[in-house]
């Protein structure tokens, strides 16, 4: 290590000894309410527009004014874009934290603040950080008349001072701008002046002495910077969602939200003017998952929105819909609990919860998408499980996932059509009675556990039924029959355990000669790529195995324990909730001892040196 | 729609036993049988195709009798006071659907009141029975939210909290169709029935509905005969079909006709009094009023006829259903998608 430079003058020209490029995290850490969030999306969305990998997120409070944020970008020319452990540069907005911030930081550490704001003694203090003070209000005091406007405005100082000295492309800046405002010319030009003041502020008055650079690469190809909630929206549209019932919940109003916008623009007839969406902001969660089992019933696609202390409150419904087979899906963009527990967190915290969501003997279908394509996919496809298997689905995102940017590819346009399932229309209620064959709601005619259904409406006499969530007989009557009961209940099952095939399966990712295994799920993926590639720079050949739904694919987990020596399962909960699901699928004998584990719960997204250290101190111990 | 037997068929070609359900498994005598047989007799008489009702419940002694009529309709009994959300659901599925919601004291008044409160307020184009007996039936006999302070249980206990009045809550809530009735008045019933069924928008019909079991007692406030000593009539009620012509003409003064959306008509005759249901704050002051004199107020309280039903308010209805909606009514086209992925380059 480098010992540290004895003065900090920013003006005393110095050369980097090192050049590193396109790699850094940048961190800002501002106060929520002041306007900083567009001028980080602008700095993010120049970088991306660069052609350089990146992900950005915001560390967010569970407030609305006033408390602080923190919003990260990782920049990596090698495509990580997990959260990355140590923070490369920081952006000092805000005096509340600012003496944490600066301590935070390893040494030689880039920090950037305003030092009209901030002072400079917990920089100067430490002595062995590379400093840009910039006195942001100064530079734009001429700019703005209005104070509120010029407190949101200074946001840009910085990030004109980082297109200076990282080296951002400034016509892709400028361009990312009047993007970013449309066609408010006002404003666009208002944010160009206070870049430029940045950028000018930078050039006159610091040196370059950090080895930081960023270049123009073409990584990203037609790639698209997205929140996982804003296109599981559009996977919800392009799935023929029509009625949604939801209350807003942090993490996952933005994924409502992103659909009644698509659906006010994309679902209004033309002649009437009606909507072919009906979304309704209901009084709670339980009214919700109501209202979505009312319209799955009755045969619209329907769906909520939530997080865990939702799921909590719907849990007596969802057994209804599964016992009284009624399809809906549940997008669940999970939070750090139990309870309250940090509502801008992110965690997989609700992997049991929603399996097993509900009293009696129930389990449900649950996907678990890990990227933007997966959260676009997953959504689209959801109701079609729940329609073909008659039965709530969840689709389990996290806050990581769903309300920070990722990089992906664009998701094709798809014709394929729905797949209703098993519902009968008149006309096959007809054919039946004409071969004599008595239609019954809860019968399994297929062999599959899966009956067919009528829906309300079906004039024919032989359609109506009487839906109930208590014990009914195969032609939906009520019964309290021990026999019949069982009957049922194991039909349902069969139902259930159909599933395991359909579902999307596991990805399978190998290496020649790896003993060693990894099994993860959703979001934990991202960082995945990542702590493979430091495991093998440190002797650890890993194979790796990618969940994507429970009910579990037995057989893939089962080969996939039998063919390694151990096995780490990885996942961000504290007690192991997947693993607990997969040692109770394992049938091979001796399998479930190879089984290990890195669990990581701190409430921030998992990043790529804890699960390789994880598993490292585990290998070398033995 | 009908096969050919001696049966007398309705307008719409159905037979009253297509309105007709399952025997009850309710005590003998129980009020909201009572009930049941009104709802049979006044969809059968208004011509509602039994395959387009929907009946829904929640848990509860009411909440079995969606079992006992129309059996050619859909029954969905769903879990304990969340009936309002199902039925919503159902409604905006499939916006020809006709429902019909059962629910109970403490479906409506306890558990479930959120729910209550909020179909009030969003005035969903349904019937909303609630059949109001003050005890918890299938649990033996504790007291409900609509119990009277004062009210003594079958083993003697006495209540010593106010009750919930439902109509007064309903027209402060924005209810637009408020009515109370007694199962053992057939003829109001059926009247408020078809009434409420011609509305649009949730009509709240509350149904004193006594107990024969656990609430029959003396010292009770809902006992048949408690309520035959305490019932007054605010107004006689007839209902004039579209096809059918008025029993007589209404002269200005004596009663209030209102025509409803569906070309029928209501004639409010007020008994002794001259309370127009169109008068929010005089409906809560007659409500106020006979609960001092300790009556139990019935017929038709308020109505608000030309308020927007909630899907017309959302204007979720389509030439299609929601239930019907194919590939072609959900997915924008492939020029809107691509350029909508594009704006997040």
């Amino acid at each position: 290590m480098n010992p540290p430079p004895e003065t900090l003058t920013p003006t005393k020209p110095q050369t980097p000894a090192r050049v590193v490029v396109n790699d850094l995290s940048i961190e800002v850490a501002t106060v929520n309410g002041t306007g900083s969030q567009s001028a980080n999306n602008i700095l993010a969305k120049s970088l991306f527009r660069m052609g350089i990998p990146i992900s950005a997120k915001n560390l967010f409070p569970s407030n609305i004014q006033g408390l602080p944020t923190w919003f990260t970008i990782r920049v990596n020319k090698d495509g990580y874009t997990a959260r990355k452990k140590e923070l490369d540069w920081l952006i000092g907005m805000n005096a509340a934290t600012w003496e944490k911030d600066v301590a935070a930081l390893r040494p030689l550490a880039v920090v950037m603040w305003n030092s009209n704001e901030l002072a400079d003694a917990p920089v100067t203090a430490r002595g062995d950080l590379v400093a840009y003070p910039i006195p942001m209000n100064d530079c734009i005091k001429n700019l703005a008349a209005d104070a509120k406007l010029r407190k949101m405005l200074v946001n840009m100082v910085y990030v004109g001072a980082a297109t200076q000295l990282l080296g951002l492309d400034e016509t892709v800046v400028l361009k990312v701008i009047a993007d970013n405002f449309k066609s408010k010319q006002k404003a666009i030009d208002i944010n160009v002046q206070c870049l430029r003041a940045g950028i000018d502020y930078a050039k006159a008055n610091l040196s370059k002495q950090d080895p930081y650079r960023v270049e123009t690469m073409n990584a990203n190809g037609n790639k698209i910077l997205i929140e996982g909630n804003t296109i599981a929206a559009l996977g919800c549209l392009m799935g023929g969602a029509t009625v949604m019932g939801w209350y807003p919940i942090t993490p996952s109003s933005s994924l409502a939200e992103a659909l009644i916008a698509l659906a006010k623009k994309h679902r209004v007839d033309g002649t009437t003017g009606t909507i072919r969406f009906a979304d309704v902001q209901c009084e709670d969660e339980l009214a919700s998952i109501g209202l979505v089992l009312g319209a799955g019933w009755a045969g619209a696609r329907s769906m909520t929105t939530t997080a865990g202390p939702g799921i909590s409150l719907m849990s007596e419904f969802v057994g209804f819909g599964y016992y009284a087979e009624i399809p809906g899906v549940i997008f669940d963009v999970q939070r750090v609990g139990p309870s309250t527990g940090l509502p801008t967190r992110t965690a997989q915290g609700d992997v049991t919860a929603a399996a097993f969501c509900s009293h009696g003997d129930t389990e449900h279908l649950v996907l678990h998408p890990c990227s933007p394509e997966e959260c676009y996919e997953f959504a689209r496809i959801s109701f079609d499980y729940a329609e073909q298997f008659q039965t709530p689905v969840f689709v389990l995102l996290d806050l990581d996932l769903g309300m920070n940017f990722w990089m992906s590819e664009p998701p094709q346009f798809t014709n394929e059509p729905f797949k209703r399932g098993k519902v009968l229309s008149p006309a096959q209620l007809d054919e039946l009675k004409a071969k004599g064959e008595k239609w019954g709601r809860y019968l399994d005619v297929d062999g599959d556990g899966i009956p067919w259904r009528t829906l309300a409406g079906n004039p024919h006499p032989d359609a109506a039924y009487f839906t109930r969530g208590s014990g009914h007989d195969e032609q939906a009557r009520y019964s309290e029959d021990p026999e019949v009961f069982k009957r049922n209940l194991d039909r349902i099952k069969k139902k259930i355990e159909g599933s395991r095939a359909k579902l999307p399966q596991p990805v399978l990712d190998t290496v020649p000669g790896a003993k060693i295994g990894i099994i993860a799920y959703g979001s934990t993926n991202n960082a995945m790529r990542e702590a493979r590639d430091q495991l093998t720079a440190a002797g650890v050949k890993t194979d790796y195995l990618r969940l994507r739904a429970t009910p579990l694919a037995t057989d893939a987990i089962d080969a996939f324990l039998k063919t390694h020596d151990r096995v780490y399962v990885v996942e961000q909960n504290r007690d192991g909730q997947m693993e607990l699901m997969i040692r109770g699928v394992v049938t091979t004998p001796g399998s479930v001892d190879k089984i290990r584990h890195v669990r990581h719960y701190t409430g921030f997204p998992v990043d790529a040196r804890s699960i390789s250290d994880g598993i490292l101190a585990q290998e070398q111990r033995r | 729609m009908t096969t050919a037997t001696n049966e007398k068929v309705n307008r719409s070609g159905f037979k009253f036993s297509d309105y007709q359900g399952l025997p009850t498994t309710l005590c003998k005598g129980c009020g909201h049988d009572n009930i049941t047989r009104n709802i049979v007799q006044a969809y059968f008489e208004l011509g509602i195709e039994p395959h387009n009702v929907v009946k829904t419940s929640g848990i509860g002694c009411s909440s079995k009798t969606p079992a006992y009529f129309i059996h050619r309709g859909y029954g969905l009994n769903s879990v304990h006071g969340r009936m309002p959300s199902v039925s919503i659901g159902a409604k905006l599925a499939n916006h020809h659907l006709q429902v019909i919601g059962v629910s109970g004291d403490g479906d409506s008044a306890s558990i479930g009141m959120g729910q209550f409160c909020h179909m009030i307020r969003r005035n969903v184009d349904m019937v909303y029975v609630i059949e109001n007996n003050g005890v918890y039936g299938l649990t033996k006999g504790q007291f409900s939210a609509t119990s009277e302070r004062g009210a003594k249980s079958k083993v003697g206990e006495e209540n010593y909290l106010a009750d919930i009045d439902l109509c007064a809550l309903s027209i402060t809530l924005g209810g637009t169709f408020v009515a109370r009735g007694f199962s053992n008045d057939a003829k109001q019933m059926l009247a408020l029935v078809k009434a409420a069924v011609a509305h649009r928008g949730t009509a709240m019909l509350d149904v004193v509905s006594p107990c024969v079991t656990f609430n029959n007692h003396e010292g009770s406030t809902k006992s048949i005969h408690y309520v035959m000593e305490h019932d007054i009539r605010l107004n006689e009620l007839g209902f004039v079909s579209p096809w059918e012509q008025p029993a007589a003409e209404v002269k200005p003064g004596e009663a209030v006709e209102i025509p409803m959306p569906d070309g029928s008509h209501l004639v409010v005759r007020g008994v002794g009094n001259h309370h127009d249901p169109h008068d929010k704050l005089g409906a809560l002051q007659v409500l106020e009023e006979s609960r001092k004199k300790g009556e139990i107020l019935t017929g038709l309280i308020y109505i608000a006829e030309k308020e927007p039903d909630f899907n017309t308010a959302m204007k979720v209805n389509n030439p299609k259903t929601m239930a019907e909606m194919n590939e072609a009514d959900c997915r924008p086209a492939k020029e809107s998608f691509d350029k909508y992925l594009a704006s997040f380059r």
